[in-house]
This record gives structure tokens, sequence and C-alpha cells, in this order.
């Protein structure tokens, strides 16, 4: 199995990479980006697995340009940057790592809401700048009890419900099908839901249909009282709409961790007080940035061991 | 049956005083809330006498006094108060209060316990989170430009599984306990005594709590045995990874040994709402990535200045009519 080429699409964890190249031939893709051709020549054909995150996944391109690729396995659990179809049409597996990441998710979600309503992050810079000698600080937004609707009721929206609960937020959703196993109440549209909901929170996976599913009449439905809240993809919402909204003051605020365009968030967000901004960091504790490394290095070893995948996709 | 005088432009002089030395924050925000037909406000800090000698001159019949963490309630304040029968405080809190003369005396305390339980709870978990998830360091980071100039930001830690110490299991301290579950934490507590219906593991001291675990929340009032209770030797066993959020009173804390241990690397982390000498902050604390603050506001929401502003009205209103006060504090 060591002289098994694997290719890491670009850096994500040195822990990942070092387990990698304990057990694999680890290639890794950024150091050959000033000579793309010589590399493609040299090892396209011995590549039979490629391991890739949410910023280099495995689009159309990579995927034709190596013949002999077997497996993909994801280092996060959204697929969208994978192209399945073609995956599908070659008969190439695909992994991810649900689950294990889904605590810290929920959390910074509650983590963001708060931090937005009750003016966490303004306040520290507050007490920081040393403005808390020459005078006060207004009042905040409460967080407990107010109406919270979830956007994808997955394994992630239903643990952000569940952390919502115990703040006694009344929970509602939309999703592509009514839930069968739960009490929160369903919204077949997601204007309606947001029109009803204080706090809207994106936790659904990207695909063509919920591209920009976060428009202008989702953001107008929320209203200056409402606030966004995205751990999802950037492409969720539609960015320029919702900057236009908050610099005008139609949305209440926003807590974000994606952007449609990472590492560059709109600047124009920099000096709003009314909005969190994190830099895609879901998952990125310790403890899960190991467990999904521990999950791609199990998904890969079990296949080239012949044996059933822990998290197949497909 | 009393006889009533004509009501004219003198009628709120009819009305008993309810003195003000400072207003809290509650009434600057919300005056129109104590506007009552029970009471008027006698607002001693629009004087410009000293506050001795204004209280002798016009506090003499005074039955009633709203009072702040701003203008505490000393044996010498009551001295000057000879027809003192009630002290409402606007907060949770009562260590500004000398609750051994009321009691002395016979003087009934009312607080506004209960209503700012949820969100004193919320920010407690709010600031547990920011530490741990680094939220505001993280909201820097990304307003400074760094995410495209240095890429990926620090990894957190995990909250999750996390073993919290509750520090105090009253109103505040039950709100925490029971948000904390619903993340996958296991919730540990210690208080003046153990709760006998509660699920939480009890630690009678808050060495032992700080000893088994991963953070604690303070929770508690502020008396003679909490002064201080948190000192070096708990943080040092709450330890590196160790995480400690105060939403109670700064004094609970030995503050010069806690910014110590955080400037030194023996703590993990801090969030911290509350300080020994507000408005002043360490300012070792203000170069620090994992130490989040927030200047004593972790009840300033309108929801909870409303109900907080009902309440004081409601036990002042009860007083006058010679009904049972709403939330007397009950003495130990």
């Amino acid at each position: 199995m060591n002289n098994t080429c694997v290719l890491v699409t670009c850096p994500m964890f040195t822990y990942l990479e070092q387990e990698l190249e304990t057990r694999f031939n680890l290639i890794k893709l950024w150091d050959h980006s000033s000579s793309k051709a010589e590399f493609f020549n040299n090892y396209s054909s011995s590549i039979k697995a490629v391991v890739g995150n949410t910023k280099v996944g495995a689009d159309a391109k990579l995927i034709d340009s190596l013949p002999n690729l077997e497996i993909v396995a994801s280092y996060s659990v959204g697929l969208d940057k994978i192209d399945l179809d073609k995956c599908k049409q070659r008969g190439i597996k695909v992994t991810n790592t649900p689950d294990v990441l889904t605590d810290d998710v929920a959390d910074l979600a509650i983590g963001l809401a708060l931090a937005v309503l009750r003016k966490v992050c303004v306040c520290d810079q507050f007490v920081r700048s040393g403005n808390w000698i020459s005078g006060d600080f207004g009042l905040a937004t409460k967080f407990s009890g107010k109406s919270v609707g979830i956007v994808g009721l997955g394994r992630i929206g239903s643990a952000i419900a569940k952390r919502a609960e115990a703040f006694q937020c009344p929970i509602s959703y939309h999703s592509r099908s009514k839930k069968p196993n739960t009490n929160y109440k369903y919204y077949s549209n997601i204007v309606d839901l947001a029109a009803n909901c204080e706090i809207l929170v994106v936790a659904c996976a990207l695909t063509e249909e919920t591209h920009h599913i976060v428009n202008r009449k989702v953001i107008d439905a929320l209203g200056p009282k409402g606030f966004l809240i995205n751990i999802a993809r950037g492409a969720h919402v539609d960015e320029p709409e919702l900057v236009s909204a908050l610099l005008e003051g139609r949305l209440g605020g926003a807590g974000l961790d994606v952007f449609e365009n990472e590492p560059e968030p709109p600047e124009q967000l920099f000096a709003l007080d009314n909005v969190v901004l994190v830099p895609h960091v879901g998952s990125d504790t310790g403890e899960t940035s190991k467990a999904m490394a521990d999950l791609v290095i199990s998904n890969l070893e079990a296949h080239f061991k012949g044996k059933p995948l822990l998290t197949p996709v497909i | 049956m009393e006889h009533h005088q004509e009501r004219s432009d003198h009628r709120s002089q009819d009305l008993p005083q309810v003195l003000v030395i400072k207003p809290p924050p509650v009434l600057t925000l919300f005056e129109d809330k104590f506007i009552s037909s029970k009471f008027q406000l006698l607002k001693a800090w629009e004087s410009t006498l000293p506050l001795d000698q204004f209280l002798t001159n016009y506090a003499g019949s005074v039955r009633a006094v709203l009072c702040s963490g701003a203008s505490p309630i000393t044996a010498d304040i009551i001295r000057l108060l000879p027809s003192l029968q009630l002290v409402i405080t606007a907060s949770a809190g009562v260590n500004h209060i000398d609750l051994t003369e009321c009691r002395r005396l016979g003087i009934a305390v009312t607080n506004a316990a209960g209503v700012f339980s949820d969100d004193g709870a919320d920010a407690a978990v709010g600031l547990l989170i920011d530490v741990l998830r680094k939220v505001s360091a993280a909201d820097r980071y990304v307003r400074n430009g760094l995410w495209p100039a240095k890429g990926d930001y620090a990894l957190g830690s995990k909250l999750g599984g996390k073993r919290v110490g509750v520090v105090g299991l009253g109103g505040f301290g039950s709100a925490v306990a029971k948000r904390l579950e619903a993340f996958g934490c296991t919730v540990l507590y210690n208080s003046r005594t153990q709760k006998p219906s509660v699920p939480y593991p009890f630690y009678s001291t808050v060495l032992e709590l700080a000893a088994d675990s991963d953070s604690l929340i303070i929770c508690c009032g502020l008396t003679a045995e909490t002064r201080h209770m948190i000192n070096r030797e708990v943080l040092l066993v709450l330890g590196k990874q160790g995480v400690i959020v105060n939403i109670a009173r700064g004094a609970i804390i030995n503050e010069k040994e806690m910014v110590e241990c955080l400037v030194r690397g023996e703590i993990g982390g801090a969030g911290l709402d509350v300080f020994e000498n507000e408005p002043n902050v360490p300012e070792e604390l203000f170069g620090l990535d994992n130490v989040v603050l927030s200047p004593h506001r972790v009840v300033f929401t309108p929801e909870s200045f409303v109900a907080a502003s009902e309440l004081v009205v409601g036990n002042l209103e009860a007083f006058f009519s010679n009904k049972p006060l709403l939330s007397p504090v009950i003495y130990e």
C-alpha cells in the first residue's frame, strides 16, 4: 500500500498529511503548481485516490486527467466541490466526513447567533479600546425565546434545532420534503419560513437547487429585525443582495462562516456592528479535525484492503 | 375612613416617596415605566447637596429606597433613613446592600432575581463558545484582512463533551446548565449546599470542582465567603486548557492572580463580563486573543429591563398597598 499514489489537492491539516504519508505515496498537488503539465505526465496514471476539501475538490477536469482514479475521499461533509456525476460514470467511489463534525458546526451556528444578537464581539472591542471608561454600552437583543427557522433539517440542522430548543426558541424549518419524526413546524416555501422566524439558519447541502436559495425575497421577508446565520456554503446566499440589505438596514444582522468568494468576504461588511464574520471555521477544532482526518484515512485503508467503506456517498 | 384632599397640582405631594440615590441603568433607560399612582421618586442625584445632607433634609420620612451597584446601601446610609422599611435593588445581586444591618432593623429587601436568568445564561454560553471557538478573535482576523493574507485561522476547541463546572446553581446556574446539556457537555456544580433534585454531580469545594472540569462558569452571589474564591490555586488546577467564564461579580475571582495565569498561559482562556474595579479592566487582557471581554452587560436586553422594571414597580406598589412583596430576599 506504501506505493499507492494518493493526491492531496491543497494544504488541509498537517496531521492528515502526516498520516497519509506513513501509509501511501503522498503527492501534494501544490508542490507541482509551476509545472502542471510535467506533473500530469509523470503521475497522473499512478494516482488512485484523491483527498480533497471545500477549497479544492475533484472537478471534472481533475477526474478526467486521472485515468486510474478509484476513490475520492473528501475531508469535508459537503460534496459541492466534487463532480459526483463524473464519479458515478467512471465508477469512482466517493466518501466524506459526516457526523464527526456535526456538533462543532451546530455549536458555531448558535455561537454566531449569540455573538450577533448579544453583540459579543462589539462589546469585546468596546472594552479593549478603552471606551468603557468614558461611557456605557447600550442594550443588545435577547436570544432566548426567539423563533429559529432552519433551512435543511439534516444532521447539522437537527443538531442546531436541539441546541436552540434549550434556549426555548420555537423551531420551524424548510427542506425538500417534510421530515416524518419531528414536531417542528414545516414550511414548504423558504420565503414563508423567513417571514415567520426571527433567526434564519442555513444548514442544507449546496446543490443546483439550493444555489442562492437565500435571495432578495427571503432577505426582505426576514426583515430589519431578522438575522441570518450561514454555516453552510457562501453560494447559498445572494451575497450582493445580503450586503446591500445589511448596509441599508433592511436586515437586522448576520453571522457568517462562509462566503461566495473565500478567503475574501465583502469588505463593505467589515465596518458593520451587526455582523460577525469568521473564516470558514465550522469544523475547525483540534478534536474534530483529527476525527475527520482519521475518517478519511479509514475510508482509504478500507478501500485499498477491499473492505466496506465507512462513510460512502456513492 | 381616610379623608382625601381635593386632587390638584399638589397631587404628587401626597404620594409616598421612593428614594433613589443614583439611577440604576433600568431607570435611566426605561424611566417611563416607573411612573406610578402609588409612589413618586425622590431623585437624590439631581441635588447639588452632599448626599448625607440631602438625606437629612429630605429623606426623613422615606420608607423605601431603590438602589443599584453604583449606590450601595451601607449601614451609614441606613442610619440617615430613620423611616426605612424596604430596600429594592433592580439587580439580581445583593452584595451592595448591608443585609446584616437590614435584617437587624427588620428592613425588607427585594431584588430582581429570576427576570435575568435567561439573558445571563445566554451570555455565559455565548462567552464560553466565543473563547473555545475563538469567534471574536476570528472576526478580528477577518476584518483585519488576514484571511487572504495569512490563510486559515488557528484551530479552536470543541465544546461538546467538555466537563463544565457551574459555580452556584441558583437561577443563573440552572439556566446555564440546562443550555450546556444540549451541547453535549457534562455539567458538574458546586454551591453552598447540595441540591437534592438535580441530576448533576455535586462538588463540595470549588477546588475539587475545578480539578474535574474543563471549564468553570461563575454564577454565584458575592459574599464574604465567595470573595476571591477563585484564586491561583483553583486556576492552576483548572489547567492549561481550562476556560473560566464570569457573569457574576468580579471580586469572586482574584483578578490579579487570574491575569497572571492568563498572561503566563497557565489557563486556556477567559470570558469576563465583570471585574473587580469596573469600568477599569486590567490592560494586560487587551492583548490576549484567548480572552473575551464584556462591559457588565449580560442582562442588558430590552426584555430583561422591561421585566426588571415591572418587578421593581410591582414590589413598590405591593409595599405601598400593604400587600406581600413579589421577590423578597430571604435571609439565611
